[in-house]
Order: structure tokens, then sequence, then C-alpha cells
């Protein structure tokens, strides 16, 4: 049977099994529909979904450089009405691409307040290079530039809050989203493209092959993310919290133990003291965001 | 030759490379448990789950991969992963 998949992300794109940025760009183009331009930066997405000649986009699609993500989306943007079109753009980047070598044109795309939603897909390193790790890697994580051993135990710095730096920068809607939550996902691509200015979406991608778990516990591990508090779904409307997922909080230690990046925080016997922080870590988001539904005793 | 700018390619050609030949283990999806809820073809990261006329989720074979998030999702354990035989 090869019959034609009804979306506008097509299949026999080469991501792992059980990919979540695979997951992401169907939701996105699910919400955005066929009237949309699609920008991408390198990185997993990119390279699964376009090993040239073969491309499973259905809607018009440009490759830009790491860099100038942003900055070709602004131009795309510009020229649409310039001439009066009515085309919707997305850009779209891996955290690496984002947080750190894309940042510049991010900003200044942001400052000019082009009309345009940028969404991250957040898997935490750079994966298509093999396991590096960027500005979005959480404290601890074992990368291949952050690798665990003797004298390290792992990632030293804690996760870049680029959501906040975005919000800083006077854009109307910036929001937070899971692929363990895809409606969820869905809503929040509609309302940022429904929104005059622009828009900032990331989006929680674990990476099986990256993180070092099955592929089929894509949508658990999410899960997991979010009811330990170390990952929060919300969203910011002109600057102000409006919106956040509540949970009733689980220790971090379910969500590490079901990762290999994590492993050695649990060998040869769990280390307290780097657990701790880590739970601090999901301790001041719940606190900030207040994200703890309270049980009644 | 002229040096085109950039390249393009036809909308959607992904299709004809078929990931099937990648599966390790194939979701068998057992009807008379399955109450249609459609989760499974949601989270597909392939979108390979399409449905019949009586709107039971069928998958298309040639493009599984067979990574199991349909089977680990199904709330009605409706998805069996069984060992690909060739
Ligand atoms: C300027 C530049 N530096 C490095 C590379 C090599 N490169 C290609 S993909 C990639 C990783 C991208 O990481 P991320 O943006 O997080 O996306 P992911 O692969 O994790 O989905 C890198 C470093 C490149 N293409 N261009
Ligand atoms: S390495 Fe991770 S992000 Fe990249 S295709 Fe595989 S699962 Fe997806
Ligand atoms: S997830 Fe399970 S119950 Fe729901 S449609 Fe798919 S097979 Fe049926
Ligand atoms: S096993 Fe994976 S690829 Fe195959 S139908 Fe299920 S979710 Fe889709
Ligand atoms: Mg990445």
């Amino acid at each position: 049977m090869t019959g034609e998949s009804c979306g506008l992300f097509e299949y026999g794109h080469r991501a792992c099994g059980g990919c979540a940025a695979a997951m992401a760009a169907r939701t996105i183009l699910d919400a955005a529909g066929k009237d949309t331009i699609i920008v991408s930066a390198t990185g997993c997405m990119e390279v699964f979904s376009t090993p040239y000649p073969d491309t499973a986009w259905k809607v018009p699609w440009i490759h830009s450089l790491f860099e100038n993500n942003s900055a070709v989306a602004s131009g795309i943007v510009a020229s649409l009405k310039k001439q009066g079109r009515k085309e919707k753009v997305i850009a779209l980047g891996g955290d690496g691409a984002t947080f750190d070598i894309g940042i510049l044109c991010l900003s200044g795309a942001f400052e000019r307040g082009h009309d345009f939603v940028y969404i991250c897909y957040d898997n935490e390193a750079y994966m298509n290079t093999g396991i590096q790790r960027s500005g979005a890697t959480p404290y601890d994580a074992s990368t291949t530039t952050s690798p665990a051993g003797k004298c390290s135990m792992g990632n030293r710095r804690p996760k870049k809050d680029l959501p906040m730096i975005l919000a800083a920068h006077g854009a109307p809607y910036v929001a937070t989203a899971s692929v363990a939550y895809l409606p969820d996902l869905k809503k929040k691509v509609e309302k940022a493209l429904a929104t005059e200015g622009p828009c900032y979406l990331q989006v929680h991608a674990p990476c099986c092959t990256g993180w070092g778990f099955e592929g089929e516990k894509t949508m658990a591990i999410g899960k997991l993310a979010i009811e330990t508090g170390l990952w929060v779904n919300y969203e910011m409307e002109d600057g102000k919290v409006t919106r956040v997922k509540k949970v009733v909080r689980k220790p971090v230690e379910v969500y590490l133990k079901e990762q290999r990046r994590f492993r050695h925080l649990f060998k040869p016997k769990p280390n307290e003291t780097e657990i701790a922080k880590i739970q601090a870590v999901a301790d001041r988001n719940a606190e900030r965001f207040g994200i703890d539904i309270k049980l009644k005793k | 030759m002229a040096l085109g700018l950039g390249c393009s390619a036809k909308p959607g050609r992904a299709k004809e490379n078929r990931t099937g030949s990648w599966r390790t283990f194939r979701p068998e999806f057992l009807h008379e448990k399955c109450t249609k809820c459609g989760l499974c073809s949601l989270v597909c990261p392939e979108g390979c789950i399409g449905e019949d006329a009586e709107g039971q989720p069928v998958p298309d074979y040639d493009y599984c991969k067979g990574c199991g998030l349909c089977a680990e999702e199904c709330p009605s354990q409706a998805i069996e992963m069984k060992k690909e035989e060739k």
C-alpha cells in the first residue's frame, strides 16, 4: 500500500524511528496549513527531511545558513508585505541554531518586529553532528563535548532562558510546548500565527538517539520532563505569563534515570549532591511559574 | 556549465524513499480492541497511519519504521509489536 499521506509533511523522511522533531514538523504544518513558507536552518529536521533531491515538505521551503535563519525569514516577510501577499512565514531551527549560532539574527528580527513565527525544536544539544552541548543542554547532561567521567559530572552550565530573552524584546507572544502534548502544540502554533509581530515558540523534543532511550518512549519522556518540573509549558502575552500547565510534581530522579545522558548520576550509586542540584532547578521552576497542584490532605 | 542559484526539489518527493525497510518490529493492530480514538495516527512520527472504511487505523508498512510509539501510547492496548519476518 502506498497511499498519499494526507499531511503537508510527507512520509519517507529519514528521521530516527520515534523522532520528536518529526512529530513537531507534522504538527506545525497541520496547524499552519498550505499557505505557509518555511525557512529552515541546518540541523536534524532539515537534514532528515531534505536530502537533495528529496523533500518531505509540501509547502514552499527554503534552507538558510545557521546564522541567518531569522534574517532570511525577515527578507521574505518584507517582500510578501511589499507584494501585498498573505502567506505566513515560519522559521524553524534546532536549539543549537537558535540558542547559539542564530541568536544574533534572531534578536535583530525580533527587534525590527517582523510579523513571523520562530519555532525552536529543542532536543537540548547539537544532535545532527553527534551530540555536542549547546546553550539549551541541561545541567549535568553528558554530551560529546561535556562528557561525564572521573573529572566531570557532564554539562556545567544551566540551560539558557531563551523564551525570557525574546519576551524582553517586546515579543507579543512567547510560548513553550512539548511533543508530549501535540494538541496543545497545535493550538500554540495557531495562536502564534494569528498574533501580529514576532512570536517565539520553543518545543521540547526528546531525542532517543542523543539522550539514550528507546524511540517508543519519546512521549513518555516528554511527559516526565513536565511532571518533574524540569520543563514548564507556559504562554506569555506582552511579557506576562498568562497560562501555565500545572502538575502533581514527581521527583526529578524518575526523569533522569530513564536516560543514558544522566546515567553517570546513578553509578555506582546515586550522586545525591548532584541530583539535589537538579531538583533545585525543578523547585525554582515550580516556584517561579506556580506549577504545583496542591493535593488536599 | 552555468551555476544555478540554489537547487529545488519536487514537493513531497521523499515519498520515493520507502522507510519500511528499516523495521525490525511490526505494529499489528487488533481491531476488536480499538476504540478508534485516533491517538496512534496523531503520534506516529511518520504520519503513516491512515484509516479504513470503518474508521479503523491502518499503518502503511511501506513507510512504518517500527518505532513502537503507537503501541506504547495506545490507551486500549490495541497494538502489538511483533518481530518482523522477512
Ligand atoms: C556555521 C555552521 N557550523 C556548523 C555546522 C555543522 N552542523 C550541521 S547540523 C549541526 C547541529 C545542529 O544542532 P541543532 O541546531 O541543535 O539541531 P539538531 O541537529 O540538534 O536538530 C551542526 C553543528 C554548519 N552546518 N554550519
Ligand atoms: S538524532 Fe534525535 S532529533 Fe535527530 S533524527 Fe534522530 S531522534 Fe530525531
Ligand atoms: S490508539 Fe489504539 S485505540 Fe486509539 S485508534 Fe489507535 S489503535 Fe485504536
Ligand atoms: S511503529 Fe512507529 S512508524 Fe510504525 S505506525 Fe507505529 S508509530 Fe508509526
Ligand atoms: Mg539540537
